[in-house]
């Protein structure tokens, strides 16, 4: 009886394991380059964490895997990690509060239900945090490294779309709403229905203005923003703060040549952004994202503390990703002799030729030789013949520097 | 063509619609025993009867392509696995009974907003798990634990939850338990649900169409009643150890133990009265009263009491070794232990399948699925925890463990291959064609505790009191 994978999981081949791993390489040496240390948070840990005021929204509360622990018998559920961000807070706040400036960095899967199980349920991702300031400088510094990964990686054109927690919030502001619906509306912008926004109903000329050019028009230059400002009227000292703020993060990336475009319908992510918000995009793919959180710390019961942080969807990178460079030329080790010493001496020169970086495997009888660059026949006595399958030639040698120089010799 | 009927609330009406759209069914009543039924009209139609909120279940996995039960359990169903193949098909118009969210008028929460000030963890007992969860969501509750309970939801706030979900035919019900519903989360009816590939594929119009609601009552709904300070006297304070006493079967045999232990506690027996509050002595309610200071007493359901002692809202409880092992089968580590056999109220849990079945023992059961006769082995069971490490302990590969409440012996065989079950004496079982393949355990009555040491002298002086009179009434 076949028992298939379960719904929305992924099973990792070894060409797709080839592209994960060198895409976490990439990341790895980048953000250690960078200063940021590597963290790794469990896959499990109690729901409340992420049910605390203003984290995650309740649609997406309701598409976590939780369920009760056999010691579960308080009703309290614990979660298979629905996103990377809370658990690092937490990870930061239980072991190293304290520090000034925290560069955190992160490979791992989290879980959404996604009811159709065509989507994938698992996913992977490559994140970092930078806790411990709210300069621009900061938010600047995460979008560069966002960038080097990925220019490495050889994936591009990068588009980084820019929007602003703050703005969104201004404008949800105007339209004279309890908080409960303020918050709803909040949400369903933050799941990517910019849509709700289109609806606010204003009397003030002005700011329907600025709201049209805000959803018209996307800016790719920090005047743009002076453009909204101007357009603004005597809303603009609600929204000063953050139109200033998108500025300086949009100025300085003009000055590092990163291009951007400011674009208010991008605004998706989680509900604990509190500032600039940036998305990752390669030919239409969304294959990151991140923002500012500078509330998340003290809702999770720490000091207050500002932070911002970005994740790369390894599942979308993997699909952008070529493998590279050629495959180790492999070896294959055939016991002339199949006693005792003669399986011994096999082992022997199997590993010496491993230690020398080739890849050797011991021949079990079952796979055809044409796979092998080399295959190596070995005799009990220690005689060698060496087959070069791309040439045919054949040499008969007695040790194993002999066999190391042949190789050397073909590439 | 098959059809699934509710037992108990709904049944009466369900009957008199039945009757009206002219089904011609025999046997579909509160006396009736059997849970199949013919329709005299139309000869192709098979109907069970099933407890309320086995039937959307039943219906979304396709066994029967239309049930009738309240909206309370198709919402419960569909909040969990909104991609269930379940559609809502018509209001039939009865059986209104609507969801409250409720605290206890000594709680000093007014309304849903003050919850999460209100309480650092905020402990919610329900029947109705999921919609529990979905609103602790959306509210947006900080932190929060779900207790799912069997019923008796009323009578745990305050000291042994703080909100309850709950039905409740009428608003005006919870002064007397001196509940206040905080809001009004579902306005529930008896509905007609269908399966919906069965929708998508059979033609079940002729069905349809008898099955018209007279009448749907639209009456408005009353208002909240708005909460004012000194609604409540506050709770007397003062310590008290809190002890659980079964509802149900148990109770007769619970109650004349009691009295031979010489624990002089009144309301407990005898028919339970309407409220939980305490009426006359020979009238029976959730709270009973005891001549000993400092001792607290509540009547719920047995199978809800090894959590509820779990999590310290009761020091003591009368329950069964059955729900006691369904529990820690599930919570290996709880604090929960036995203190005392009680010897009454005697059960054997066995395993169960239809006398047609060929399988002896569960090592024929088992070959059954190796061979591929039994695909997939659907097992149910009140004891969700014990079915299931029964299961795992035997190796039934690729089992689907289908929870009900109640009435489990009329899953088989159509709707379960095997039941996992209590019984006394073997009769209901051969009397629906069954037979005991398997025994796992004999069960009796029993009093638990909580593992942790009492916080106070003045409580180990309580509880080794009630537990030496009840040892001493055992022996």
């Amino acid at each position: 009886m076949k028992v298939p994978k379960c719904k929305g999981m992924r099973d990792l081949l070894p060409d797709d394991m080839a592209k994960f791993r060198r895409i976490e390489k990439v990341f790895r040496d980048c953000s250690l380059k960078w200063g940021y240390d590597e963290v790794r948070t469990p896959t499990l840990e109690y729901l409340h964490l992420f049910t605390a005021t203003g984290t995650l929204t309740p649609s997406m509360l309701g598409r976590v895997y939780s369920f009760l622990d056999w010691d579960g018998w308080s009703g309290e559920r614990v979660v298979l990690r629905p996103e990377g961000t809370i658990p690092t807070a937490r990870l930061y706040l239980e072991n190293l509060a304290g520090g000034e400036i925290t560069r955190l960095s992160y490979v791992g899967n989290t879980f959404t239900f996604e009811e159709t199980g065509k989507e994938r349920r698992e996913r992977w991702q490559c994140g970092v945090e930078l806790i411990g300031t709210s300069q621009p400088l900061a938010d600047v510094e995460l979008m560069l490294l966002a960038s080097e990964v990925l220019g490495k990686l050889g994936i591009g054109p990068l588009e980084v779309k820019l929007c602003h927690a703050g703005l969104i919030k201004a404008l949800i502001g105007e339209l004279g709403l309890g908080t409960a619906e303020q918050t709803q509306i909040f949400d369903q912008i933050l799941e990517g229905n910019i849509k709700a926004l289109a609806e606010i109903k204003t009397e003030d000329v002005d700011l329907k203005r600025a709201l049209a050019l805000l959803l018209d028009v996307t800016g790719s230059a920090p005047g743009f923003l002076e453009n909204v400002g101007a357009l603004l009227g005597k809303a603009l000292p609600r929204f000063e703060s953050s139109l200033s703020n998108l500025s300086s993060i949009a100025e300085l990336l003009s000055t590092m040549d990163c291009p951007y475009q400011i674009d208010i319908a991008s605004g998706r992510g989680f509900e604990y952004y509190t500032g600039v918000m940036f998305q990752f995009y390669v030919s239409k793919e969304r294959v990151g994202g991140g923002g500012r959180y500078d509330d998340l710390i003290p809702l999770v019961g720490g000091p207050p503390v500002p932070a911002s942080g970005f994740a790369l969807y390894v599942d979308q990178l993997m699909d952008l990703v070529k493998l590279e460079g050629r495959p180790v030329p492999r070896i294959l080790v055939q016991p002339r002799d199949s006693d005792v010493k003669g399986l011994k001496v096999c082992f022997e020169v199997a590993r010496s030729l491993r230690e020398a970086g080739y890849l050797v495997e011991l021949d079990q009888g079952k796979k055809a030789v044409g796979d092998y660059r080399w295959l190596l026949s070995v005799s009990g006595e220690g005689l060698f013949r060496l087959t070069d399958q791309a040439t045919g030639r054949k040499s008969e040698l007695t040790s194993e520097a002999e066999i190391l120089k042949i190789m050397g010799e073909s590439g | 063509m098959k059809l699934a009927l509710p037992k108990g609330r709904l049944l009466k009406d369900t009957a008199a619609l039945l009757e009206r759209a002219g089904l011609g069914l025999a046997g579909y009543d509160e006396q009736s025993r059997s849970y199949r039924l013919k329709s005299s009209r139309f000869p192709d139609l098979f109907l069970k009867v099933f407890q309320e909120r086995d039937i959307p279940i039943q219906v979304a996995i396709g066994n029967y392509e239309l049930g009738i039960c309240g909206l309370d359990w198709v919402e419960e169903f569909l909040v969990k696995y909104p991609s269930g193949d379940l559609e809502r098909v018509r209001d039939l118009g009865y059986g209104r009974s609507d969801l409250y969210v409720v605290a206890s008028g000594h709680a000093g929460v007014s309304s849903v907003e003050e919850i999460n000030d209100g309480f650092d963890r905020v402990r919610i007992v329900s029947e109705y798990q999921n919609l529990a969860e979905s609103f602790a969501l959306r509210q947006r509750l900080r932190r929060f634990s779900i207790l799912p309970i069997w019923g008796a939801g009323e009578i745990y706030p305050p000291e042994s939850a703080d909100l309850a979900i709950i039905a409740e035919t009428s608003v005006g019900n919870f002064a007397s338990y001196a509940l206040v519903p905080l809001a009004r989360i579902l306005t529930s009816r008896a509905f007609l649900i269908a399966n919906r590939n069965g929708l998508a594929k059979a033609d079940l119009s002729e069905l349809l169409a008898y099955l018209q609601p007279f009448e749907v009552e639209t009456e408005a709904e009353t208002p909240l009643p708005a909460i004012t300070a000194g609604m409540f006297e506050k709770a007397t304070q003062g310590e008290k150890i809190r002890l659980a006493l079964p509802d149900g079967h148990l109770l007769k045999a619970a109650a004349e133990f009691l009295d031979k232990a010489g624990l002089n506690i009144r309301g407990y027996s005898g028919e339970m009265g309407e409220g939980g509050e305490c009426g006359e002595s020979e009238k029976a309610t959730r709270r009973p009263t005891i001549d000993l200071p400092g001792v607290m007493i509540k009547v719920i359901r047995p199978q809800d009491m090894p959590l509820q002692v779990a999590n310290e809202n009761f020091d003591l409880a009368i329950t069964g070794e059955d729900w006691l092992n369904d529990h820690l089968y599930r919570f290996p580590s709880s604090p929960v232990k036995e203190i005392l056999k009680l010897g009454f109220g005697k059960v054997t849990v066995v395993a169960v399948v239809s006398e047609d079945l060929p399988a002896r023992d569960t090592h024929e059961l088992r070959d059954l699925v190796n061979g591929g006769l039994l695909p997939t082995i659907r097992v149910a069971s009140e004891y969700v925890n014990i079915a299931d490490k029964y299961a795992r302990d035997h190796h039934l590969a690729r089992c689907k463990i289908i929870p009900t409440w109640g009435a489990s012996e009329a899953f088989l065989p159509e709707d379960a291959d095997l039941l996992i079950e209590n019984t006394e004496t073997g009769e209901t079982l051969a009397k629906h064609n069954l037979k005991v393949i398997d025994t796992l355990f004999e069960s009796s009555a029993c009093l638990i505790g909580n593992e942790n040491p009492p916080e106070t002298d003045f409580k180990r002086e309580r509880i080794n009191y009630i537990v030496e009179a009840l040892r001493q009434a055992s022996s």
